[in-house]
């Protein structure tokens, strides 16, 4: 148990600093009180003015995003956000990182990941319909790295499987610079129907708090405060931080709630998930959302440990638990609601008039700030930024591979992890309960339809570090860019999105230029694109011992396809089918995957990129696909137009026949704004009539080997063998 | 003529089978609640979907067995009338001792989630008419405890009456025999992992699995 130092001791022997809390802080927290905090309230003070709760370093940055729309319902500062689709339905959806956590115990930090970000999704009212990950680990050359890749994805599926929400799809890359801190981003998407929405506000003098679901013991506990630290090589010792989950309390939990909030709506008045710094967050911003203060009894709390004190009963971030703000009178009707699903419903205080947030335990007040303090008066910083080193003193020139033997070198690259066919991971988790999924791996995003109507949505997770190590400004478009690529080539319009902006500690200047360059360019894009951010998270103090990840922020986009003949794949269809390039090709091979198989890293300036130019692509896409005229259509992204042939070839069991005035080397090139779309001969004229000279024809459909002729080189394959490589290469390599 | 199908707390595929039985198959499906202790009156039909009843703790179905319905469950089936389980259903089923040998892990030890080809073995059967005796058919899979697993006694005993209903054209998880399906020795109680119920409609990839269910509609309405 914790020893509980008195006020005068926290100060003297500076407590506060242990707990993330600066000397600034610590006198702002002071001046607030207008006395020295207690044990108690010094605690609240350190999880909610945490990075993690607090955004105070990112703050200024998150600020520049576009965050509405006519079609947005509900930005960020809310579970998820909300964007309508019409007839009164609306998607719901958020992306969470639970990298941290994931690091020190792989299964339950990738488990209560999952269970955290679908609690946000239904406490807005909506089900959840489909989860999505994005996973960035170390090389496959070590036994830790596999073992976390194996414990990440069990502890994903475990969770998403038993909750009976489909995992459609998702990213997986290998990189050695996430070797000690893994990236596990989730996203989670609901479909609302808007009567149901529901706001994270205690509003009503006499109205009750209830607390629902799971006991609170001592997991997690300061499990916000540790997300917003590096990590040292005593990070073992902080195991203690991480949550564990029991997906089938969370099943039972939910549909609770979904019932409450479907049919007794009138019983409630907010609804929150007891996340990031547990009890505390949830309480106070329930509060503070609405203007009132609240009172808690602790006693009330149900625990699963003993003699628990205070400190740890607000802190702790035990899973499966939800606060509600009950209307006064309705009290028994929720609890018997509740008893139906065998799930906990306590009432443990009120909302009280006035600004004061308190907190009473053994007949004591343990707790007596004003609320306004700890949700809104977070300090914010604006942090020094430098560029980094890396980039300044870059050679200014494009990386020359050498390819000795082309066929060779395609087979090679198709074999890297980052490449290689996905079923490893993505057959153990289960992608179509709910029978809603239509497609998960044969298009470049996601289709799930929406049961009783015409319409389906896309959804995808992309994130491309290594561009944005090289260049965070241009790299920050293209992933918004790619994200909103991949929508469009399986038919939909781009809604909005998510994201988890997973950096380096802020306070080191070249990790806060990175973040700050970043955000810029997908600030920048998501204007273009007319897809605000809605939703997302913060992860920053991804390193070890002073070695940051790659900048990392993972775009969650959801699509809406109005009409099901619009749902396109990138299998190639029918023998005799013609195969077009759209977007241009140059030798540009920096930030390529190509490099980093040759080098072992990449280097140098970025390719070019021009965001108009992307956009333009993509509208010229979405006028083919809505004029019926392609069999498929494949982006063009990691392994360039070699790998995108491959994918579409392996997608169907047809070859191809492609001759290109391109370079070997430019097979491999990674330019943006690029699609492979293919056609029925007889709509030769009819296409091209439409797409003027801005594709290029480079062959046909069909056969059983993928040839592809360039101007110096020929690979010429068996597709078969070369499938079943493709495919078992990443097992094997998982072994 | 009610098509009942029982909701265990977990169970995840309910609505999946009743959207098929209602919206592809045109029947009048109806949740019955664990805690029940009898059927709706007009039940022709039971139905145990997948899901993780109890969470999976302790064993697949092992505590679901012992919820207040089940009693009314095993007298149904006792009466002669169908009673289908798949996959956590199955794994009910195989607890109840409804059917005989029990669901392990997955030889692998991971869960499993992809189409699987399977070869009809028993067309005689109310739930398998439709289908041509050897069969090749595409349900997903969908489960980290599928490996049917019985003694060389039982097999026999299976063999002998006709009961391997359903095989893996691969085995995907190590059951005995590539056993993916059994019915009992009456011919009323049918047990699979695969899930029909999800390949119902093309637009998820294949419509295999309506004739299952086509099957079981037909030999009710003969019935009458």
């Amino acid at each position: 148990m914790m020893k509980k130092l008195t006020p005068t001791e926290i100060r003297d022997q500076k407590l506060y600093l242990q707990w993330g809390i600066s000397e600034d802080e610590y006198q702002k927290i002071n001046d607030a009180l207008g006395r020295l905090p207690n044990f108690t309230e010094t605690g609240l003070f350190a999880a909610m003015w945490s990075e993690h709760c607090a955004y105070k370093n990112s703050k200024p940055l998150l600020k520049q995003f576009p965050t509405t729309g006519s079609q947005i319902l509900q930005g960020p500062g809310e579970g998820a956000g909300i964007v309508d689709i019409g007839n009164n339905q609306a998607v719901v959806f958020k992306a969470e990182s639970h990298n941290h956590p994931t690091a020190v115990e792989p299964y339950q930090g990738a488990a209560t990941g999952v269970g955290g970000i679908i609690r946000d999704i239904f406490s807005m009212g909506a089900r959840p319909i489909a989860l999505m990950d994005s996973l960035h680990f170390g090389e496959l050359n070590d036994a830790h790295t596999k073992y976390l890749v194996d414990q990440t994805i069990a502890g994903i599926g475990d969770y998403g499987n038993c909750m009976g929400i489909p995992t459609v799809g998702g990213e997986t890359t290998f990189d050695t610079i996430y070797q000690n801190n893994p990236v596990m981003n989730a996203m989670c998407v609901g479909l609302l129907d808007i009567n149901d929405q529901q706001k994270g506000a205690a509003a009503g003098v006499g109205n009750a708090i209830y607390y629902v679901g799971a006991k609170t013991g001592r997991d997690g506990i300061q499990g916000a405060i540790f997300a917003s630290t590096e990590f040292s090589d005593e990070q073992e010792t902080q195991r203690s931080a991480v949550q564990v989950g029991d997906p089938f309390a969370e099943k039972q939990l939910m549909e609770a709630c979904l019932e409450l909030i479907h049919n007794h709506s009138e019983y409630l008045v907010g609804i929150q998930d007891m996340g990031a710094a547990g009890l505390i967050s949830s309480s106070a911003e329930m509060a503070a959302k609405a203007g009132y203060g609240m009172h808690l009894n602790l006693d009330l709390v149900p625990q699963r440990e003993e003699e628990m004190i205070p400190y740890e009963l607000m802190l702790s971030e035990s899973q499966e638990r939800m606060l509600l703000c009950v209307k006064q009178g309705f009290e028994p009707a929720v609890e018997a609601l509740f008893a139906k699903y065998e799930s906990e419903a306590v009432k443990i205080g009120e909302v009280t008039a006035g600004d004061r947030y308190q907190l009473t335990f053994k007949g004591v007040q343990v707790a007596d700030v004003p609320v306004h303090a700890l949700v809104d008066e977070a300090p914010v910083y604006h942090q020094p930024s430098q560029k980094p080193q890396h980039i300044s003193e870059t050679k200014k020139q494009q990386y020359q591979p050498k390819i000795e033997n082309l066929t060779k070198t395609f087979q090679a690259m198709l074999q890297q992890p980052t490449i290689a066919h996905k079923g490893a991971i993505f057959e153990r988790y289960d992608s179509q309960v709910q029978t809603n999924t239509i497609s998960t791996t044969q298009s470049d995003a996601a289709v799930v339809r929406i049961r009783g109507t015409q319409k389906t949505l896309a959804m995808t997770t992309d994130a491309n570090p290594r561009y944005l190590y090289l260049d965070p400004y241009y790299g920050g478009q293209i992933a918004v860019s790619e994200a909103a690529r991949n929508i469009v080539a399986t038919g939909g319009i781009p809604l909005a999105i998510t994201d988890c902006l997973n950096f380096g500690s802020p306070e080191d200047p070249e990790s806060f230029y990175e973040l700050e360059q970043a955000t810029k360019g997908m600030t920048e894009a998501c204007k273009l694109f007319d897809t605000p951010v809605i939703s997302g998270n913060v992860s920053l103090y991804n390193e070890s011992n002073q070695q940051p990840i790659y900048p990392t922020p993972m775009v969650g986009m959801v699509g809406l396809i109005e009409n099901p003949a619009w749902i396109t794949t990138i299998d190639f269809k029918k023998s005799g089918d013609l195969i077009y390039i759209l977007g241009e090709t140059t030798a540009e091979l920096n930030g390529s995957e190509l490099q980093k198989m040759q080098l072992g890293h990449v280097e140098g300036p970025l390719f070019n990129f021009d965001l108009r130019y992307e956009q333009e692509q993509q509208e010229l896409l979405t006028q083919l696909i809505h004029a019926e005229l392609l069999n498929s259509a494949h982006d063009l992204a990691e392994g360039g137009l070699a790998v995108g042939l491959a994918e579409c070839a392996f997608a169907s069991e047809l070859g191809c026949d492609v001759k290109t005035n391109l370079t070997a080397t430019e097979l491999f090139a990674e330019n943006q704004a690029r699609f492979i779309v293919t056609i029925a001969p007889d709509k030769q004229k009819i296409f091209e009539a439409q797409v003027a000279n801005r594709a290029t024809l480079i062959g046909q459909v069909g056969g059983k080997r993928i040839k592809i002729a360039t101007m110096d080189d020929v690979i010429d394959v068996d597709l078969k063998n070369t499938k079943e490589s493709w495919k078992g290469a990443l097992a094997w390599q998982l072994n | 003529m009610i098509y009942s199908i029982i909701r265990f707390p977990g169970s995840n595929c309910d609505w999946d089978m009743y959207y098929v039985l209602r919206d592809v198959m045109n029947v009048v499906p109806q949740f019955v609640d664990y805690r029940e202790k009898s059927l709706p009156q007009d039940t022709v039909a039971v139905l145990i979907p997948g899901g993780f009843s109890y969470g999976d703790y302790l064993r697949s179905g092992a505590i679901a067995r012992f919820s207040p319905i089940m009693d009314a469950v095993k007298k149904f089936a006792y009466a002669g009338n169908p009673v289908i389980g798949i996959c956590n259903g199955f794994q009910i089923l195989t607890e109840a001792g409804l059917l005989p040998g029990a669901l392990r892990s997955n030889d692998s030890l991971n869960f499993i989630c992809k189409p699987q080809k399977l070869v009809v073995e028993n067309n005689q059967t109310i739930f398998t008419k439709r289908f041509d005796l050897k069969q090749t058919v595409m349900f997903p899979i969908a489960h980290g405890e599928g490996n049917y697993y019985c003694d060389s006694a039982t097999l026999q005993d299976l063999k002998d009456h006709h009961q391997i209903v359903l095989r893996y054209q691969n085995n995907p998880n190590g059951s005995t025999d590539d056993i993916a399906g059994i019915i009992n020795q009456k011919g009323n109680v049918l047990g699979m992992m695969p899930h029909p119920e999800r390949a119902s409609e093309a637009v998820l990839g294949g419509e295999d699995g309506k004739m299952l269910f086509q099957s079981l509609i037909e030999s009710m309405t003969q019935n009458v």
